[in-house]
């Protein structure tokens, strides 16, 4: 450990332009701290390990007396009843529905965002706006599902749009988790846009472009990759959300794709049984882990993907 | 290119070249739309803690505060419990996601060798956990609470950890951003006098990176007092009467009252709520006007 830091390691860590080897005379203190700090980092791989072992075993358990073919293959969820089914379809179609009238909602006006913020604003206005933008952020998901609730279904929906909506529905969940993810939309993609080279601008501008054409024919077609990994991040923030959808969305699973009907999905059904009293153990408690991996599963092919997607945008300029 | 450099003349492009080209329809009609992206996101902000507000106007007074939870009397019922079970988790969350995110990202930024395969995928598996549901979270500190052996369900510890894994991922990536804008002469200076590297980071490095993750550190810490889901998973309970007392004590949290009231009918529980909302608010914009007092007032341009 003391004698393996030579020029490639530290040195250039530290952004040294010459190689010098400090790390050549042994230091037992140096070396401890060295491990502290590594076993600090490798508290994050320990993190995944841990969400794999947590959910996998439970789920192995569920799995052996609910065929995996029945958990995938059928489309009735009923794990309490006396005649219990276990075909995850509703929850899962459920939570894409939501998903998609977030996305709906939040790529538009969160790109917008980022576009005015990134080529529009004085630096003045966007040090002043994107603070503001980023509180709708901050705000908890369990408030979002009360506004959901006691606003955006009584008032708005059925008052001001005089829809047909339940007191829970997909609807309302869907606008308010959009409301949610557009700070995260919005920052990513307005970094990605940042990034677009002067010269790029410039060189449209001297064409006769205005800054509309810039922004759209331009600037944008520059930053899809990173806009593109700011949209998936956006997906698997909004998927994984929890409060607002078991609090708006409703509690029964539903297998329909018309979103002004109410819906249970992944992570409500996590969130509502926890709160029950299966005994441990049982199968109905093994649901928990098993609609808990599908999740992570499934927010893990989108995180990978949005990571590749940064990946390429890097690389780019 | 630097970024002061990009924005100065990004600036000078934007305001004077473009600007003559914008005034036909279509431009104008395109900023009018990004006015209203961004107009959009403010005033459902507004709108969201106006009505909050206005529910929960006749609930403004001490007993919400300072009161018990009530069943009998939902017209009296307060969050003296949340509010006291949401601080007691905070600092529980703070001593452990602090230390364990600060000497990662110290790793990472000033030891790790960026070529090796491992640190990479350290960096790789830290971008996915930033992304990973917090109701996973929640299920991971159940199997490890079980794992060591507590039995007892809904205790501080246990949220503490969830909540800590959950910030984790946060607080390592904003004090690498920290650590990250120190300028490598501070480094170079202190080597040349003979530090040794860990001596530098300690004593040079570090000091000078504490307000960025301070700023940092408090916005991780904002948001896990608003989080919900983690809590419930570990079987937090909601209707609580004494206060907590330690990290085995039992607990429950304001964001957890709020969605208990919330999920019940009664409309004096729904004024309770949305007073309650009023209140998490002001606990999360304290926290939010601490950090950028702090960035404001300590952060150093180099």
């Amino acid at each position: 450990m003391t004698t393996t830091p030579t020029s490639a390691g530290p040195a250039t860590s530290l952004g040294l332009q010459t190689p010098v080897d400090l790390g050549r005379r042994a230091r037992p203190g140096e070396s401890v701290v060295r491990g502290v700090l590594l076993a600090a980092a490798l508290v994050s791989i320990a993190t995944t390990v841990g969400i794999i072992i947590a959910l996998l075993r439970p789920a192995l358990d569920f799995f052996r007396e609910v065929p995996i073919g029945e958990f995938l293959g059928t489309t009735r969820w009923a794990p309490n009843s006396h005649d219990p089914a276990y075909g995850v379809w509703p929850l899962v179609s459920a939570t894409f529905v939501i998903t998609a009238v977030a996305l709906a909602l939040a790529v538009p006006l969160g790109l917008g965002t980022a576009m005015y913020l990134s080529e529009y604003a004085s630096k003045k206005t966007r040090a002043r706006l994107k603070p503001v933008v980023e509180l709708l952020a901050g705000i908890p998901s369990v408030v979002y599902g009360f506004f959901a609730l006691a606003f955006v279904t009584p008032t708005l929906l059925q008052d001001l749009l005089g829809m047909d909506v339940g007191f829970t529905n997909a609807l309302a969940a869907g606008l308010v988790l959009g409301v949610m993810v557009i700070p995260t939309i919005a920052s990513l993609s307005e970094d990605a846009l940042s990034a677009v080279p002067l010269a790029l601008r410039q060189g449209s501008l001297a064409m006769g472009a205005n800054r509309l054409q810039t922004t759209l024919r331009v600037v944008f077609p520059a930053a899809l990759s990173g806009i593109a990994a700011a949209v998936v991040l956006g997906l698997s923030r909004a998927v994984g959300e929890t409060m607002i959808v078991t609090l708006a969305a409703g509690s029964q699973p539903n297998l329909s794709l018309d979103p002004r009907e109410g819906m249970q999905a992944m992570t409500g059904y996590i969130a509502t049984t926890a709160g029950g009293e299966n005994p441990v153990g049982s199968t109905s408690y093994n649901t928990l882990f098993a609609v808990g991996l599908m999740l992570f599963v499934i927010t893990l092919v989108i995180n990978v993907i949005s990571i590749a997607f940064v990946r390429r945008f890097r690389q780019e300029y | 290119m630097s970024a002061a450099y990009a924005t100065a003349a990004r600036e000078t492009v934007t305001l004077s070249a473009g600007r003559s080209r914008d005034k036909d329809l279509r431009s104008l009609v395109f900023l009018g739309a990004l006015w209203f992206s961004l107009l959009f996101g403010i005033l459902v902000l507004l709108v969201l803690i106006l009505t909050t507000a206005v529910k929960g106007a006749p609930r403004f007074d001490m007993a919400l505060l300072t009161d018990y939870s009530s069943q009998l009397f939902p017209e009296r019922t307060g969050f003296r419990a949340g509010i006291l079970g949401s601080v007691w988790v905070m600092l529980a969350t703070a001593a452990l996601a602090v230390p364990l995110g600060i000497a990662a990202a110290l790793h990472l930024e000033e030891f790790a060798d960026g070529q090796k395969w491992w640190n990479r995928f350290i960096e790789v598996n830290l971008q996915n956990l930033a992304a990973v549901p917090s109701i996973v979270y929640g299920l991971l500190a159940v199997a490890f609470v079980e794992l060591v052996g507590i039995r007892e369900r809904g205790l501080v510890i246990s949220g503490a950890i969830a909540l800590a894994l959950l910030i984790l991922p946060v607080i390592i990536i904003t004090t690498r951003e920290a650590v990250r804008a120190v300028p490598r002469e501070i480094r170079e200076g202190s080597l040349a006098l003979g530090a040794t590297q860990w001596q530098t980071t300690w004593r040079q490095t570090l000091p000078a990176a504490v307000p960025g993750i301070a700023t940092g550190t408090i916005l991780g810490l904002s948001r896990a007092i608003g989080e919900a889901a983690p809590l419930l998973m570990i079987g937090t309970a909601t209707a609580i009467r004494f206060d907590p007392n330690g990290l085995m004590s039992q607990f429950t949290a304001l964001p957890l009252q709020i969605y208990s009231s919330t999920s019940q009918s009664q409309e004096a529980l729904q004024v309770a709520a949305s007073a309650a909302i009023i209140v998490l608010l002001v606990m999360i914009l304290a926290l939010n006007g601490l950090a950028i007092y702090i960035r404001n007032k300590f952060q150093r341009t180099w």
